[in-house]
């Protein structure tokens, strides 16, 4: 669990350039304006490649996507 | 007897009220009467679209048809196949309807929208949302009795907001507790006091009493300056922006009020959006649901699919490419006008350059000030770009320039 975190803030960083992503696991991404739509649409296709995983945008509720744990969660559900 | 506009008239409420009052005993006592609730949907529906000479109220029976044959066909072959070209042709023949209507105008040929009626476009977007929610196997199944209902929310029927079919869904199969239905009334009686303060005070203020007259203004200066601007032009751009918000605010309260007296917790169509900080902050907050429909079933699928595809590189390019097509559609969906179309481009504008200066504020963090005053500006300018914008929808250039 751990790793696919490190491996998920590794991506938000990537995707928003910001090196204080991820410091707090529960930090609502959405609401404080880490993530708007394009950057979402960008993290989510890395998701993809990069844990070989399908996430359908209609799938994509945000708030069961809107912090680092919970991405965690879904992506191992998903895996 | 004619057709009555939901919510316009006083005879609407009191037909809407007694309507209600068997579901709303039914809700208290913890049943659902679906029985009923059909019928009281078909009553509504008869109200609204078949007084009058039925043309409308026919429409909407084929369009139903239509929309739900299509549906149905659909979810029967995605349980075998899942075909890119097929989903996208199910996408397409489901807006066909709401084509022609849109279209319609331009060809001054009365005859091609066979469709026309009040509130297909919302009717569309629920059956568009649909289809692509069936694609992404995030919804399953669905029977026609929910399909049906759905669609045939009359609370939302003509002008939304609109809601998605899951969340719906979750609200009707269950019957609230006596508590959370004694919070849903509470809400209801609230919206329901604050819409008319919304449309028949402030709204009819601004748009019936005051709107008019400054038209007038506008059009005796017509000649006084190129292009005919003027203070009452300003003046104009104001008044009409003001009754824009409150009629509409008013009316999407109305749809809540009523949802909610009926145990569905419809989603709010608009947050102070005279408040917004940035153009991108007021389409979070104003008329809602739509935005985030366009936001969630073109701009992220778009994005997605270009980004996937590696179409483009530059992730500045894919946004702003996103956002003009964004802001086309939803210019082009208004209708087949020039003001709609320049409307959506303003828009696209506005937030290509909001995010160029979001990219430059972020480079240049320490150097920006930002304090109370700073913020009082960014509400300030986003109000009047707003406003601006509001000005070119409203169609007055076109009366001043053309007509």
């Amino acid at each position: 669990m751990d790793e696919i975190k490190n491996k998920i803030v590794g991506i938000l960083k990537d995707v928003t350039g910001l090196d204080n992503v991820g410091q707090d696991a529960d930090q609502d991404l959405f609401k404080d304006g880490v993530l708007d739509s394009m950057a979402t649409v960008e993290v989510l296709v890395t998701l993809q490649d990069d844990f070989g995983i399908q996430v359908p945008v209609s799938e994509f509720d945000r708030s069961q996507w809107s912090t680092v744990n919970k991405i965690a969660q879904r992506v191992q559900e998903l895996e | 007897m004619n057709n009555i506009t939901p919510y316009s008239s006083p005879h609407y409420f009191i037909y809407l009220l007694l309507l209600l009052l068997p579901i709303m005993i039914g809700l208290w006592f913890g049943k659902r009467f679906k029985f009923y609730d059909f019928i009281a949907t078909v009553v509504i529906l008869i109200i609204t679209f078949f007084g009058g000479n039925m043309s409308q109220g026919l429409s909407l029976i084929f369009y139903i048809l239509y929309e739900m044959l299509l549906v149905f066909v659909y979810l029967s072959y995605r349980r075998k196949k899942n075909n890119f070209w097929v989903f996208t042709s199910f996408v397409v023949l489901a807006i066909i309807p709401l084509v022609f209507v849109k279209l319609d105008p331009l060809l001054k040929n009365a005859t091609i929208s066979l469709f026309g009626f009040m509130g297909i476009s919302y009717l569309t977007f629920k059956a568009v949302e649909i289809i692509m929610e069936i694609r992404d196997g995030a919804i399953k199944d669905i029977k026609p009795y929910e399909f049906l209902r759905f669609l045939l929310f009359f609370p939302t029927i003509s002008s939304g907001p609109i809601d998605r079919f899951r969340r719906f869904q979750k609200d009707v199969v269950k019957v609230p507790t006596r508590d959370e239905y004694v919070e849903l009334l509470h809400s209801g009686v609230n919206k329901l006091m604050q819409g008319l303060l919304y449309k028949f005070i402030i709204g009819y203020f601004f748009g019936t009493l005051l709107l008019p007259k400054v038209q007038i203004l506008v059009m005796s200066y017509r000649d006084q300056a190129p292009l005919g601007i003027s203070w009452a032009l300003v003046a104009y751009m104001y008044v009409y922006s003001m009754y824009l918000f409150f009629d509409f605010a008013g009316y999407s309260l109305f749809a809540v009020s009523i949802s909610n007296f009926m145990g569905v917790k419809t989603p709010m169509n608009f947050r102070a959006p005279f408040k917004s900080h940035n153009i991108k902050d007021f389409w979070n907050r104003w008329h809602i649901t739509l935005s985030f429909w366009f936001r969630d079933f073109i701009y992220m699928r778009l994005m997605f699919t270009v980004i996937k595809h590696k179409w483009m590189k530059n992730r500045v390019t894919i946004a702003n490419f996103g956002y003009i097509t964004l802001f086309l559609i939803m210019g082009f969906w208004h209708g087949e006008t020039w003001y709609y179309i320049v409307y959506g481009i303003f828009h696209a504008c506005a937030m290509i350059t909001n995010d160029a200066w979001l990219r430059f504020k972020k480079k240049h963090r320490k150097k920006i000030p930002s304090n109370k005053f700073t913020e009082a500006f960014a509400i300030f300018l986003t109000f009047n770009v707003v406003c601006f914008s509001f000005l070119i929808f409203s169609g007055i250039l076109n009366t001043l320039w053309f007509s």
